[in-house]
């Protein structure tokens, strides 16, 4: 496995995406900061990129990498390997590099510009971010073999996620206006990774706005201890899960 | 000879009676003759000095009926027992200085207080500690008086038992200057009382309000910091109210305001710092207000202003990381926002004369959709909402068309 995962970071790291993804980052980090009048602007600047370049590139380069690896990967059923380590293998290979261009583009001028408590939960809910989308969208390639299909459904997911899904809890709260939803709120943060890591980010940043009444239910469930502990424990259930789903696919999968 | 010598005699009398460095002085306490401080103002004459000694006096009820200068040596402690009253002032030029005033009565019937100041004039009470008071400083029918540098800490911890640090009511010409006030009911609090300073004082950690008034007309607010408040300074049905330079900070809570202004009218609000709060202006019902120089700072709200404000005029203040910079409840606006900084704004500059080219509208799509719908606050800063805002800006459909600063300038004010 370590063999396998080692060549496919030399791999990943060799393919000039991701350099041209991190160096991105890094000049976008870095102009943010360096244009906007204060330092905290520029968090919220770095906010949108991490809610929705972040996911974007993660899905989309992970399904192309996974499918443009088929050969390699055929290559590597044939040989005496459990299948399970081979997928594995991909996943921490991509999942690393990925999250070492986010931790060099974003985390290093955070850390330079705004190292607080806000900085460090905007790394971290970036790191988890690339992660989870680097397994939705192995989720996305088990379920077809056609490239073009697969890209579909993971460009489709990255929608649903970043806008769709907000859209409709926006309507939904219109439509139960005259009920009681704050805790229906919170446990429907938990049905969107991004929804989830911009709440925990949102604690820090608004935590004045979000003192008022319905801001307090929100604030004793996700700005308690056991509060942030439970909502990065569903960040790595949404690692876990769609990584599941696509090695139970794989491993049933014709080669 | 001897009649010359008698009118001398009487002539130097006079004169020592008239001269306050001869004044009688009265000393109380361990090795004088009077022991307490009661029997030392009983002996004393209007314009003595009653100088009491260090140690504790377990006295309640202490009445101060006359023009002396009661002094305390090193803060000797007055304790009140938790009967009644510690100390009433019913006189007119008497000064209270340098005592430990504790443990007043409470009670749901009277309103029980360390100092209770009545009828009286020219009144000063000045360097003292009070502590665990029901009411620190209670005047009522008062003018003229001063309370300056007071230490005023209470432990209160329901609203209907315990009172405020100081209450003033039917007074005039009150001077509040320098009191360090916390853990009351409300810090300060003001009903019917006229043509007063509140000065330097700082009131804090208290369980309702940081500074309460009430159809308190022509009084002026300078240099206050009312922080930490747990609903933070409400005000209300009052006429030139004047607040200049104080900090309204950490007011944290659905129901907490850096200031609460209601009914008020005729005033200026200047030169304040409001940073930290929930909300940390919020305008109901006022009219003619200038609201100038200020400085909102990561609030979540600057300001909350009702569509039944009217004529006030919001100009040269500075805007910076607030969440939201302005929220209203309705499509009328009759109040003007022109010549703000603000720092959300992203128009452009072309003539360069530091006054931004296009309007800014302080009001986001989302602060009103927030307003009807408290619970969507919770998708603040999500893609959609980003976008819906975009929208709004370019094409303003439901915030209010005429909210808008129309000269905002480009870099912030030297404040």
């Amino acid at each position: 496995m370590k063999k396998i995962l080692k060549y496919v970071i030399v791999d990943i790291i060799q393919n000039k995406i991701v350099v041209i993804y991190t160096a991105l980052l890094l000049l976008i980090s870095l102009s943010v900061f360096n244009l906007e009048s204060s330092a905290a602007k520029g968090m919220a600047s770095l906010l949108n990129l991490i809610l929705l370049v972040v996911p974007l590139v993660c899905v989309i380069f992970s399904t192309i990498y996974v499918y443009n690896s088929s050969e390699f990967t055929e290559l590597l059923v044939s040989q005496p390997l459990k299948r399970k380590t081979i997928w594995l293998s991909l996943f921490g290979g991509l999942a690393t590099s990925l999250s070492l261009a986010f931790l060099i583009g974003v985390g290093v001028p955070v850390m330079l510009y705004h190292a607080d408590p806000t900085g460090l939960v905007l790394i971290l809910s970036g790191l988890f971010l690339t992660v989870v989308f680097v397994s939705i969208a192995f989720l996305a390639v088990g379920w077809t073999r056609d490239k073009a299909k697969g890209i579909g459904w993971a460009i489709a997911l990255w929608l649903f996620f970043a806008l769709i899904f907000d859209a409709l809890v926006l309507f939904l709260l219109f439509q139960f206006q005259d009920y009681p939803l704050e805790n229906a709120m919170v446990v429907m943060s938990f049905f969107n990774p991004i929804d989830l890591s911009r709440v925990q980010i949102l604690l820090q940043m608004d935590i004045s706005a979000l003192m008022g009444y319905t801001g307090a239910v929100f604030r004793e469930f996700f700005g308690s201890t056991t509060g942030i502990l439970i909502s990065f424990f569903g960040l790595l259930i949404w690692i876990v899960i769609p990584l599941l789903f696509s090695l139970r696919s794989f491993k049933r999968k014709d080669m | 000879m001897k009649t010359l010598r008698i009118v001398l005699g009487i002539v130097i009398a006079l004169i020592g009676v008239q001269n306050p460095l001869v004044a009688g002085k009265v000393y109380v306490g361990k090795g004088h003759p009077v022991k307490t401080i009661q029997q030392g103002i009983n002996n004393a004459q209007p314009g003595d000095t009653v100088l009491v000694e260090k140690g504790v006096y377990k006295e309640n009820e202490i009445k101060l009926n006359k023009a002396i200068y009661l002094k305390g040596i090193s803060f000797p402690v007055i304790d009140g027992g938790k009967k009644g009253n510690v100390m009433e002032i019913h006189a007119k030029g008497a000064v209270l200085e340098g005592f430990r005033i504790i443990n007043s009565g409470q009670s749901e019937m009277h309103d029980l207080a360390g100092v209770l100041l009545v009828d009286s004039y020219g009144v000063t009470i000045k360097n003292n500690q009070f502590d665990n008071n029901t009411y620190s400083i209670l005047t009522q029918h008062s003018r003229n008086c001063t309370i300056k540098d007071n230490e005023i800490r209470a432990y209160a911890n329901n609203e209907v038992l315990f009172g405020n640090g100081v209450h003033c009511w039917r007074s005039d010409s009150m001077y509040i200057i320098g009191n360090n006030i916390s853990g009351h009911r409300d810090g300060i609090y003001f009903e019917f009382v006229t043509n007063s300073l509140v000065w330097r004082n700082i009131s804090r950690k208290n369980i309702r309000y940081g500074l309460h008034f009430m159809f308190s007309n022509n009084d002026t607010y300078i240099a206050n910091v009312f922080e930490k408040n747990e609903s933070g300074v409400a005000v209300m049905y009052t006429n030139n109210v004047n607040m200049y330079n104080n900090y309204f900070n950490d007011n944290w809570g659905g129901a907490a305001f850096g200031i609460l202004l209601k009914d008020i009218s005729d005033g200026e609000i200047s030169g304040n710092y409001f940073g930290h709060n929930t909300t940390a202006l919020d305008i109901e019902g006022c009219n003619r207000l200038k609201i100038f120089k200020n400085k909102f700072v990561n609030n979540g709200y600057a300001i909350k202003i009702s569509a039944s404000t009217l004529d006030n005029e919001i100009t040269r203040n500075n805007f910076i990381s607030n969440t939201f910079d302005v929220a209203t409840n309705g499509t009328l606006v009759a109040n003007s926002f022109t010549g703000n900084y603000w720092d959300k704004y992203e128009g452009y500059d072309l003539n360069k004369d530091g006054r931004g080219d296009i309007p800014y509208r302080p009001i986001s799509l989302y602060s009103t959709i927030i307003e009807s719908n408290p619970a969507s606050l919770m998708l603040f800063r999500s893609i959609i909402v980003s976008l819906l805002d975009k929208t709004e800006k370019l094409l303003p459909g439901i915030t209010p068309e005429n909210l808008k600063d129309e000269k905002p300038y480009m870099k912030p004010l030297p404040l």
